[in-house]
C-alpha cells in the first residue's frame, strides 16, 4: 500500500461537476452541482461534509466513488489520480473505496439473501475459495452485531437499522481504506442511529478506516467528524475542526444553520449563535447568483458580495472560510473574537 | 386554567389490531391521550411505535377490512367518535379535525392545480353548512395561500404541484388544512422530508397559525428537539402505548421511564460528548407481543410483575405521568 | 433465540434453515393467493384442465373417437347420457374430443411461451440496462416492428409458404409474442438499473453478466410470471383462431377452434357442435385469467 505524502489519503482539487440539462437562447444550461471544491482527508480521520439539499455534498461523494466523472479537477487517492468513472477504474481502487448509501431499502437487492449480497465483494476482491466465504461472512456479521442466521434472511424482512448494518458490513467486506457514508442514518430513528454511529466509530478504530461522512444533521456531525466542511450551492463555505466549527463559526451560512438546529439541553442553547432567520428559499443550482452564491440570503451582505466570488482564506490554522468579511484577516494571528454575539464584521 | 371542561379530544384505552397472515398485529395496546382546547400536544416515538395508527384511528382512515378495534374509545367534544354515523364522521373530517401528512408530494394530486385542490377542500367542507359560490371559493383559496406566506399566491393558485418546491408544497398542505376553521390539527411529521432550515420555517408557521386561531394541534415527530420547542405537552410512545407524558421542560430535565431516558441519551448534542449506545434490542413483534410491559425485553431493570400485565399510566408528580412498575413507590 | 458465537453452531444452523424458509413462504403465499376467492376458482379450473389433458387418453369415455373414426348411425345426436356433449356430424363423441383438444391447446401454449419468453426477456433486459445507447435503440426498434405484426396474419403468411401444421403455427405465434415480453422487461430493467443496489454492485466491480442476471433479472420476473399465466389463455385463443381457419392441428386430431368451425354450418339446429367447444375455449381463458390475477397478488405484494 503506497503511502501518500503528507498523510493525505484523499485529495480533491478544484473539482467541478456540471450536469448538462438542455439549452436555452444563451447556450447550454448546466446544473453546477459542484463548482470548484478543494478538500483533503487525512488517514484515519472522519471528514464531515454538511449542507442542505442542492449543496453538492452527495455529488462529491458520488464522484469520489466513481458514479460520476468529474467535469474538471482532480481526485487523488493515495497519490493516484482516480478522476474517472468506476467502470474504467482499476479493481484495486474499487476495493479500497466503498460507499454506504442513504436509503437502506434500495441499497440492498430485495431478491437476494444477505449471504448472496455479502458474497459479491468476497468473490471479486479475494482469492478465497467459496467454502471459506461463510466463515468470513459470519465474522463480518458479528462485527456489526448481527447473528449468523441473518445470512438467510432477505432485506424486506429485516428492519431499517439492520439493513444499514448489512450495508456497512458489505462495505467492509473488501477491506477498504476509505468509506464514503452518504447520510447513512438519516432515514433511521434516533436510537437506531446511536447504535450504528457508535458501531461505525468502533469499526473505524479497529480496521483503520477513513470516513467521508455526509449529513445534513449538524448535531450528529459534531459527534462523528474530526473536521467539518460546509457546502452551499456547490462551493465550500467553511472548513474547521468540529469543536471550532460549533464554538466559533465564522461564515454567516454556518451561523445560520447552527442557529436553526433544534436543541434540548441548556448547554446546547448557550452554544448556539444568535438566531439568524433564513430568508426565502434555497436557490436552485441552475440559477446560481453572481458573485458570492450566498449573498441573496446573507444578513451581512456588502456591495462587493454580489459582484465578486470570494476566495478560500485560511483565517486561523486549519480554519478556512470563503467570505469577503474575512478578506483582510488572512493568516493574521488575531485573537478569536466572539462572532456569535457581534453583528458587524471586524476588519 | 386547564380544567376537565376544556378537553377537546380524549383517547381512552385504545386498542387497534391489523389483520394479517398468521393472526393479528396488535399494534395499539391501550393508548391514552388527551388534547385540550388551544393546546399543542407532541407525540414522540420511533418508527413502528403506532403514532400514525393512532392518528389514523381518530379520523378513521385505517385500511378498511383490515383492522379491528377490540376495545377503546375516542371522545371528541364528549362524543365517542368511533361509534358515530358516516355522515357525522364526514362532518367531523371536514369541519373539525384536519390532518397534515408527512410527505407533501404524496399528499397533493399531481394532475390538478393547487387552486383546484384547495377549492375542492373548501367546497366539500362548506357543503355541510352552505353552498359556496365559485368566485367565493377562489377568493378564499387565495386568502388562505397568503396566510401561509406563499409569495405570489395568484400564480401559485394556477400552478401544479411539480412546479413548487418541497417547502411550498408543505405550505399548501397546511393551507388546505386551515382553509376552514378547525378545532384540531394533526400534523404527521411535517417537514421531515425537507431541509432543516425549511423545516424550521414550516414549524414556525404552524406555531403562528395555532396561536392565532387558537386551534389545538397534535404534532407527531421523532425529533425531540422539535417537540421541545413547539409543544405544550409531550407524549412519549413505545410499541403501541404511551409510556410517559409531561410538560417539555419537565420531561427533558427529569425523564423517568427507561425508554425516555434511553431516547434522550441517544440524541446527539451540538456540545459534543459523543452519543450513548442507544437502546439494546428492538421493537417487539406485534404478532406475539410480550404479555406484560412491552418495553420489558429491552429494559435494564426488571421485576416479576413487569411481564405479567402492561403497566398503567400513573401520576408520579404533578402533571407528569409514567407507565412503569419500577417507578411506583 | 440468540445464536451462540460458536462456529460449529452456525454451520449446523445453515444446514437446517434454507428448507424451512421455503415452506414458511409457501404458507404465506397461499394466504395471499386465497384472499381472493376467484383466484381459487381459477386455480381449480386450470388444475382440472391440466389434469384432464394429461390423462385424457385414459379418462375420456370414447378414446377412439379422437382418431379416424366414423359412425354415421350415431351422428348428430343431441346431448344424452351416453354422449354428454352429443355427437358430431360423423358420429364422434364431442365430450371426448373436447377434453382431448385441451392437450393440443396446452402443448401449444407451453411451446409458444418456451420459444417466446426467454429471448424476449433477454433482449428486454439488455436493452433496459443499456438504455439510451445504440444497443437499446436497435433492440427496441426491432421489438417495435414485431409488436406491430398481428399474430394471426403472420401465421397465415407462414402457412401459405410452408405446410399448415401445428409446429409451424406455434413458431408463427412465438415470433410475434416475444416482443411483448421484451417490452415488459425493458420497462422494468431500465428502472431497476438505476436503483442503488445495482449501482453498489457495479461500484464493487461486478461484471455485466452478474449485474444483468443476478441483480436486475430477479427483480423483473414477477410481472413476467403473471403475464405468462394470462398468456396461456390468449395463446390458446389464437391457436383456436388458427385452427378455426384450418391451420394448426389437422383433422382427425381434434382442436377446439376447428371444432367450432366445423360445426358452424349446422347452426342453429345442431347447436351442441359449436357451443361446447366454444364454452371450453371460454373456460380455459377464464381459468388462466383468474389464476393469473391470483399469481399477481402473490408476487406483487412483496414486503412483510
Amino acid at each position: 500500500m503506497k503511502q501518500a505524502t503528507n498523510n493525505e489519503i484523499l485529495k480533491i482539487e478544484k473539482l467541478k461537476k456540471y450536469f448538462h440539462i438542455g439549452k436555452d437562447k444563451k447556450g447550454p444550461i448546466y446544473v453546477r452541482a459542484v463548482d470548484g471544491v478543494t478538500l483533503s482527508i487525512k488517514y484515519g480521520e472522519t471528514l464531515g461534509l454538511v449542507g442542505e439539499s442542492g449543496s453538492g455534498k452527495s455529488t462529491i461523494a458520488y464522484t469520489v466513488v466513481g458514479m460520476y466523472r468529474p467535469t474538471s479537477g482532480q481526485i487523488m487517492f493515495k497519490g493516484k489520480n482516480i478522476g474517472i468513472e468506476a467502470s474504467r477504474r482499476s479493481l484495486s481502487s474499487k476495493k479500497e473505496i466503498q460507499i454506504v448509501f442513504q436509503d437502506p431499502g434500495s441499497s440492498l437487492n430485495p431478491r437476494q439473501t444477505i449471504e448472496q449480497i455479502l458474497a459479491l465483494p468476497f468473490r471479486i476482491h479475494t482469492q478465497m475459495p467459496k467454502r471459506q466465504f461463510r466463515e468470513k461472512m459470519v465474522e463480518l456479521l458479528e462485527k456489526v452485531e448481527l447473528s449468523p442466521d441473518y445470512l438467510y434472511k432477505s432485506p424486506p424482512s429485516i428492519g431499517g437499522g439492520e439493513k444499514q448494518m448489512v450495508a456497512i458490513a458489505r462495505a467492509m467486506a473488501s477491506n477498504p481504506s476509505l468509506i464514503v457514508l452518504d447520510e447513512p442514518t438519516s432515514a433511521l430513528d434516533v436510537s437506531v442511529q446511536a447504535k450504528i454511529i457508535n458501531k461505525l466509530i468502533d469499526l473505524q478504530k479497529e480496521m483503520h478506516l477513513t470516513y467521508l461522512f455526509i449529513t445534513h444533521d449538524l448535531s450528529l456531525m459534531r459527534n462523528v467528524a474530526n473536521r467539518i466542511a460546509i457546502m452551499y450551492l456547490g462551493k465550500i463555505c467553511e472548513v474547521a475542526d468540529s469543536v471550532t466549527f460549533f464554538e466559533k463559526p465564522l461564515h454567516p451560512y454556518t451561523q445560520m444553520l447552527i442557529s436553526s438546529v433544534p436543541v434540548i439541553t441548556e448547554e446546547e442553547k448557550k452554544l448556539k449563535p444568535k438566531k439568524v432567520i433564513s430568508i426565502g428559499e434555497i436557490p436552485s443550482p441552475v440559477n446560481i447568483p453572481p458573485g458570492c452564491s450566498f449573498h441573496l440570503r446573507c444578513p451581512y451582505k456588502m456591495s462587493l458580495c454580489s459582484k465578486v466570488d470570494p476566495e478560500m482564506i485560511e483565517v486561523f490554522p486549519g480554519h478556512i472560510v470563503r467570505c469577503h468579511l474575512f478578506a483582510k484577516l488572512e493568516n493574521k494571528k488575531q485573537e478569536r473574537s466572539d462572532w456569535c454575539e457581534e453583528e458587524s464584521a471586524i476588519y | 386554567m386547564k380544567t376537565k371542561e376544556n378537553v377537546l379530544l380524549n383517547i381512552k384505552n385504545l386498542h387497534v389490531w391489523y389483520k394479517v397472515y398468521g393472526g393479528y398485529l396488535k399494534v395499539l395496546n391501550g393508548v391514552h391521550l388527551m388534547v385540550r382546547e388551544g393546546e399543542r400536544v407532541g407525540l414522540v416515538g420511533e418508527a413502528g411505535c403506532g403514532k400514525t395508527t393512532t392518528m389514523k384511528s381518530i379520523l378513521q382512515i385505517l385500511p378498511p377490512g383490515e383492522f379491528h378495534i377490540p376495545q377503546g374509545q375516542i371522545f371528541y367534544k364528549g362524543q365517542d367518535i368511533l361509534k358515530i354515523s358516516f355522515k357525522e364522521l364526514q362532518r367531523l373530517r371536514s369541519r373539525e379535525i384536519a390532518m397534515i401528512f408527512q410527505d407533501p408530494t404524496a399528499a397533493l394530486n399531481p394532475v390538478f392545480t393547487i387552486g383546484n385542490q384547495i377549492g375542492d377542500v373548501i367546497k366539500y367542507s362548506a357543503a355541510f353548512e352552505e353552498n359556496v359560490h365559485k368566485e367565493k371559493i377562489k377568493t378564499l383559496s387565495i386568502k388562505v395561500l397568503k396566510e401561509v406566506y406563499l409569495p405570489d399566491s395568484e400564480r401559485i393558485y394556477l400552478n401544479y404541484p411539480f412546479q413548487l418546491s418541497g417547502g411550498m408544497r408543505q405550505r399548501v398542505c397546511i393551507a388546505m388544512a386551515i382553509s376552514s376553521p378547525r378545532n384540531l390539527l394533526i400534523a404527521d411529521e411535517p417537514g421531515t422530508s425537507l431541509d432543516v432550515t425549511i423545516q424550521d420555517q414550516i414549524m414556525r408557521l404552524l406555531n403562528e397559525i395555532v396561536e392565532k386561531r387558537k386551534t389545538s394541534i397534535i404534532l407527531i415527530t421523532h425529533s425531540l428537539g422539535v417537540a421541545k420547542e413547539m409543544t405544550d405537552r409531550i407524549y412519549v410512545m413505545y410499541a403501541g402505548a404511551i409510556v410517559e407524558t409531561a410538560l417539555p421542560e419537565v420531561l427533558f430535565k427529569n425523564p423517568v421511564h427507561p425508554y425516555t431516558k434511553g431516547l434522550l441519551a441517544s440524541v446527539p448534542k451540538i456540545s459534543g460528548g459523543g452519543i450513548a449506545k442507544g437502546i439494546p434490542g428492538k421493537l417487539p413483534s406485534y404478532l406475539n407481543p410480550p404479555s406484560g410491559c412491552r418495553f420489558q425485553p429491552r429494559c435494564e431493570q426488571e421485576s416479576p410483575i413487569c411481564s405479567e400485565k402492561p403497566p398503567q399510566l400513573f401520576e408520579i408528580e404533578k402533571d407528569h405521568l409514567v407507565a412503569c412498575y419500577l417507578t411506583q413507590r | 433465540m440468540r445464536n451462540s458465537k460458536q462456529l460449529n453452531n452456525s454451520i449446523s444452523i445453515s444446514l437446517v434453515k434454507p428448507k424451512s424458509i421455503f415452506w414458511v413462504n409457501l404458507e404465506k403465499n397461499w394466504y395471499k393467493f386465497s384472499r381472493n376467492r376467484l383466484s381459487i376458482v381459477g386455480l381449480v379450473i386450470v388444475a382440472g384442465i391440466i389434469i384432464s389433458a394429461i390423462f385424457a387418453p385414459w379418462i375420456i369415455p370414447y378414446p377412439e373417437h379422437t382418431g379416424p373414426f366414423v359412425d354415421f348411425e350415431n351422428s348428430m345426436q343431441p346431448p344424452s347420457l351416453q354422449h354428454i356433449f352429443g355427437t358430431d356430424y360423423i358420429g364422434r363423441d364431442i365430450f371426448s374430443r373436447v377434453i382431448f383438444a385441451f392437450r393440443g391447446a396446452l402443448i401449444m401454449a407451453v411451446v409458444v411461451l418456451t420459444l417466446a419468453v426467454p429471448p424476449g426477456i433477454l433482449l428486454g433486459l439488455t436493452a433496459g440496462y443499456f438504455q439510451n445507447t445504440w444497443i437499446d435503440t436497435i433492440i427496441m426498434r426491432i421489438t417495435d416492428v414485431f409488436l406491430g405484426v398481428p399474430p394471426l396474419m403472420l401465421a397465415l403468411a407462414i402457412a401459405a409458404v410452408l405446410e399448415p401444421n401445428l409446429m409451424n403455427s406455434m413458431i408463427a405465434i412465438a415470433l410475434t409474442w416475444w416482443a411483448w415480453y421484451a417490452r415488459l422487461v425493458y420497462g422494468m430493467s431500465s428502472a431497476i438499473s438505476k436503483e442503488y443496489f445495482v449501482i453498489a454492485a457495479e461500484l464493487t466491480g461486478a461484471n455485466k453478466f452478474h449485474i444483468l442476471f443476478r441483480e436486475i433479472l430477479p427483480n423483473c420476473l414477477s410481472p413476467v410470471f403473471t403475464k405468462m399465466a394470462l398468456d396461456v389463455g390468449w395463446v390458446i385463443l389464437i391457436g383456436a383462431s388458427l385452427s378455426f381457419v384450418g391451420l394448426g392441428e389437422q383433422p382427425p386430431i381434434p382442436a377446439l377452434g376447428q371444432m367450432v368451425s366445423d360445426g358452424a354450418i349446422y347452426m342453429p339446429n345442431l347447436w351442441w357442435l359449436i357451443i361446447f367447444p366454444a364454452l371450453a375455449i371460454v373456460l380455459v381463458i377464464l381459468g388462466f385469467n383468474l389464476l393469473g390475477d391470483g399469481i399477481r397478488d402473490v408476487l406483487e405484494a412483496g414486503r412483510d
